[in-house]
């Protein structure tokens, strides 16, 4: 039997800064984006923080690639995002909000698919490698054999952050990664976030309505409201916005006036 | 829809320049092979029986009546290795299979698997497309030659069995081997494979731009088998067209 041909791991770098410059999205005639600027710096955790409805999802999906701007332009490392060459010079993984993951396939191969599809380790070590992200994520070997359609909201994500964590990423983004789980599975997630932010020093972009998410672990937030940012700055300074709609949205509870 | 038409002949081009990479994605197109060949063969051959067996006993009868009853097998052969063999198959697959991979790329577009799959650096059209689009082009022209086997034993038992026929096999078989030429069957395996290859884009392309849900899915399905069977009649005529004058050419 032949040895599949592999080719080297990634060089693994640090994160890298994202600039976005008056990125505008339509659909029909309903604006969703409004014209958005945004320096993210190389390894800082980026919590966008707003209502539903606001174009977060969107905002990640253009920072990706995985939609096309009316108007403005994504820098990934000051490589615009429409480059074809820059999934082979920066690596990007995302989090969505369902997981994204392949029901066709085991969890396992869900997690090794990168490395298989792009033949960087043979199958051995893939398994390897695998197993080692799978723990990373508090899974074990018996949760690799599952298909994806047996696990739970929480395991989903978490196998979702175990795919992205194969990849030793530069930048990594999340769709609401906390939605639909209870806090406990939500706190766990958070962690993960900033874990894996310490051990690859990747930048990290995180998209939420999730108030103690963003507080909890955010370096810097942009509060993005009807497809315009409102206001960057750090958790203090967001805490502490004289905007009365972030103000709204950061303390409003459940007491009835 | 002319948008639409611009998307599929893209698809195809990408298709098209992805082949080489067929080998490394062996795993899947031979899971394809047996997902779809297992699928359709039994449906294939019942059909193909009983369309064969109409054939005769619609036109069995007037042959007889005019003296002609010994040119039922070549009737037979002929109807069904140039059109009925490759149009019905193409229709059934389109029902079956086509379907059935519109709705697997629809729920995979609306679950963001294929998204998925785009930021992890993987092409969906070699990961998905080029497996599903040759495997269809592969077991449809072996499907239609089991069709038109089966076709044709279906005629030959109807023109036996049925006393307003009552044409013998041997006479059947004999007069199907003197009609039927190599460049028939030919002609109709050059078709299904354009129709195999029209079918798997088109399913493709509906699953992969899918939108919406699952009522997005629901719609995605039926707009891939009607715009399939549509574009396999069309196709059909075009290379029908194509195809007699290069026949009496080659006569």
């Amino acid at each position: 039997m032949s040895v599949p041909e592999t080719k080297s791991a990634p060089e693994t770098k640090s994160g890298v800064s994202v600039h976005v410059r008056g990125l505008r999205k339509s659909f029909g005639e309903h604006a969703v984006l409004k014209g958005i600027d945004l320096e993210i710096q190389a390894g800082e955790i980026f919590v966008i923080m707003g209502p539903s409805g606001s174009g977060k999802s969107i905002f990640l999906r253009h920072v990706i690639g995985l939609e096309t701007p009316d108007g403005g332009e994504v820098l990934v490392d000051n490589i615009r995002v429409e480059d074809d060459s820059i999934r082979d010079r920066v690596r990007m993984a995302m989090v969505f909000q369902s997981g994204g993951l392949l029901n066709s396939l085991s969890v396992a191969e869900n997690v090794g698919l990168y490395l298989a599809e792009h033949r960087i380790h043979p199958p051995k070590e893939i398994a390897r490698v695998v197993k080692e992200k799978l723990e990373a994520v508090q899974l074990n070997d018996a949760d690799g054999e599952k298909n994806p359609t047996e696990l739970s909201g929480g395991m989903k994500k978490r196998v979702a952050i175990a795919r992205a964590l194969v990849m030793e990423p530069q930048l990594v983004l999340y769709d609401e990664p906390t939605s639909e789980l209870d806090p406990l599975v939500a706190i766990t997630i958070g962690r993960e976030i900033v874990k894996l932010n310490r051990r690859v020093g990747a930048t990290t972009v995180v998209v939420s309505h999730d108030r103690d998410l963003a507080f909890g672990i955010a370096d810097r937030i942009a509060f993005l409201a009807d497809g315009k940012i409102l206001q960057v700055g750090t958790k203090e300074e967001i805490k502490s916005s004289q905007i009365p709609l972030i103000q709204e949205f950061i303390s409003a509870d459940f007491a009835v006036k | 829809m002319f948008r639409e038409i611009g998307q599929m002949i893209l698809l195809f081009t990408a298709w098209v320049r992805s082949l080489p990479l067929a080998w490394r994605h062996r795993r899947h197109l031979a899971e394809q092979l047996f997902e779809i060949g297992n699928a359709s063969l039994f449906m294939a051959c019942v059909l193909s029986f009983f369309i064969g067996g109409v054939l005769s006993l619609q036109a069995g009868p007037l042959l007889v009546q005019r003296g002609l009853g010994s040119m039922l097998g070549g009737l037979v052969a002929e109807s069904m290795c140039k059109e009925l063999g490759p149009v019905m198959m193409a229709i059934l697959i389109a029902g079956r299979v086509g379907s059935s991979m519109a709705a697997e790329l629809g729920s995979m577009a609306v679950s963001q698997e294929i998204d998925a799959l785009r930021t992890l650096n993987i092409n969906p059209v070699h990961y998905l497309i080029l497996p599903r689009v040759l495997a269809i082009s592969i077991v449809l022209p072996c499907l239609v030659v089991f069709s038109d086997l089966v076709g044709c034993g279906g005629g030959a038992l109807v023109a036996a069995f049925n006393t307003d026929i009552a044409v013998g096999t041997s006479t059947f078989f004999g007069n199907l081997r003197q009609v039927l030429e190599f460049k028939d069957v030919f002609h109709g395996l050059l078709k299904s494979l354009v129709f195999a290859t029209l079918i798997g884009l088109v399913c493709c392309h509906h699953g992969m731009v899918t939108r919406g849900g699952p009522r997005g899915v629901g719609r995605s399905v039926t707009k891939a088998v009607v715009n399939s069977i549509v574009l396999i009649l069309i196709t059909d005529y075009l290379l029908t067209r194509v195809l007699l004058p290069l026949n009496r050419f080659h006569s």
